[in-house]
């Protein structure tokens, strides 16, 4: 049986880290909170993106001399997998989720003879496939010193994405990222980029015939590219969004656990302290009847 | 009363108006060009300039650095970057304008083409005059 002042020091330590749990969950609220808010204000423009995306492509979409952004390079040998996590850890299995998938694929597509390369974006995901595709990376986006994701930071994860891509060096980009449900639920999401895959608008009878100025090709050659950093761009958000979530979360479990665990390790305390009493009386009592 | 239409300004981090408005005017990359209700439908990329809204409580101005213009039913501008025209000050524009010119600078280390980088320059540049606020 444990001594006394080791329960107590256990105890006392167990009480701290829930101080600590408990902090960790109300900060990852209040930054949750912002997040969900920055992710709102970002979707009129990526549904109003999207739209005019999905009815440029399906005009234009069909014909040759449509950007490689949008067709393909006419081959799926290689593939770009970007894989964005968190920059800390902390957070249930958020980043080994996101991970995870992302490994999946890239077994997957290894599997059929294709070419792999990867670009991370944060740190904990660079970590967790480093270990089994060192040989495949290519890449890190460093964002730790980013606070609130800004447009221009997706603007530079897409500026090296279209790079490569220009420079020749895949022909599929996918990213990997967590799509934000709730603060239970966080869907790990695969999302392939390039070549853009919009969904094409909903027909209806009163879909209306736009003038392009300057002509459509003109319009889509200067939008893909943008529609790239909007995609990235929003993708972040939702992860960012995720992240706290998933951290909210399981700092709420800990906190919970801590609390259990700080119950039954007082009961212990209780059990044992009685013990040395009674075992301290009995010995008082026994050495009475010996006289 | 004049009559109105849905305007929406929107940048990918939030969206800065959205109401009835009677006319806007849009620096279009190919010239600017006034919308006002029941335009034909148009769909035209934007160069860096003023945009002009005249609502009914007044005339509002933006500063946007590119993006495009959605004009339908009503119009939706989606600007990669738009601000008030009061928050564009020498400081705000001196940023922008050397922006554009360390794109320049990278495409002219690329050998790629000038013209458009260029022209960004020259627009940012003009933003200023137009609105009255000198780059230094």
């Amino acid at each position: 049986m444990p001594n006394l002042k080791d329960l107590k020091t256990r105890i006392e330590s167990v009480k701290s880290t829930r101080k600590i749990t408990k902090a960790m969950q109300m900060v990852a609220a209040a930054k949750l909170r912002r997040a969900q808010d920055s992710a709102e204000q970002a979707r009129p423009y990526t549904e109003r993106f999207n739209a005019v995306m999905g009815a440029l492509a399906a005009s234009v979409g069909g014909s040759d001399s449509a950007p490689k952004l949008l067709s393909g390079t006419g081959s799926d040998q290689t593939h770009l997998l970007v894989v964005m996590t968190a920059e800390r850890g902390l957070c249930g299995g958020f980043n080994s989720n996101i991970a995870k998938l992302a490994r999946n694929k890239a077994a997957e597509l290894i599997a059929a003879g294709k070419t792999v390369k990867i670009l991370t974006v944060g740190k904990k995901g660079r970590d967790a496939i480093k270990r089994d595709y060192a040989d495949h990376f290519v890449g890190h986006v460093d964002m730790s010193e980013v606070k609130n994701v800004a447009y221009s930071d997706a603007q530079g994860v897409a500026k090296d994405v279209l790079e490569r891509f220009d420079a020749g060096e895949f022909d599929v980009a996918t990213i990997f990222y967590s799509k934000f449900v709730n603060v239970v639920s966080q869907i790990p999401t695969a999302q392939q980029i390039i070549p853009a895959d919009f969904d094409a608008p909903e027909e209806d009878g009163a879909s209306t015939l736009y003038d392009y100025e300057p002509d459509e090709e003109a319009i889509l050659a200067d939008l893909l590219p943008r529609g790239v950093a909007t995609q990235i761009f929003s993708a972040l958000l939702e992860n960012g969004a995720s992240e706290q979530g998933a951290r909210m979360s399981a700092m709420d479990n800990a906190t919970r656990n801590a609390g259990d665990m700080i119950d039954k390790l007082t009961i212990e305390f209780n059990r044992s302290r009685q013990a040395v009493i009674t075992n301290e009386l009995i010995e008082i009592i026994s050495g009475a009847e010996a006289l | 009363m004049a009559e109105t239409m849905q305007f929406d300004l929107v940048s990918p981090e939030r969206s800065l108006m959205s109401g009835p408005v009677t006319s806007v005017q849009i620096p279009g990359a190919d010239g600017d060009m006034t919308a006002m209700p029941n335009h034909a439908p148009v769909i035209t990329t934007l160069r860096p300039g003023v945009l002009k809204v005249e609502g009914e409580s007044g005339t509002t101005e933006y500063v946007v650095t590119g993006g495009f213009a959605e004009l339908g039913e009503g119009l939706s501008v989606l600007a990669e970057r738009a601000l008030p025209k009061a928050d564009v000050t020498a400081e705000v524009l001196t940023g922008l304008v050397d922006e554009a010119k360390a794109a320049l600078e990278a495409v002219k280390a690329n050998n790629g083409a000038v013209d458009d980088a260029a022209k960004l320059v020259a627009d940012m540049i003009a933003v200023g005059s137009e609105i009255g606020v000198s780059v230094s």
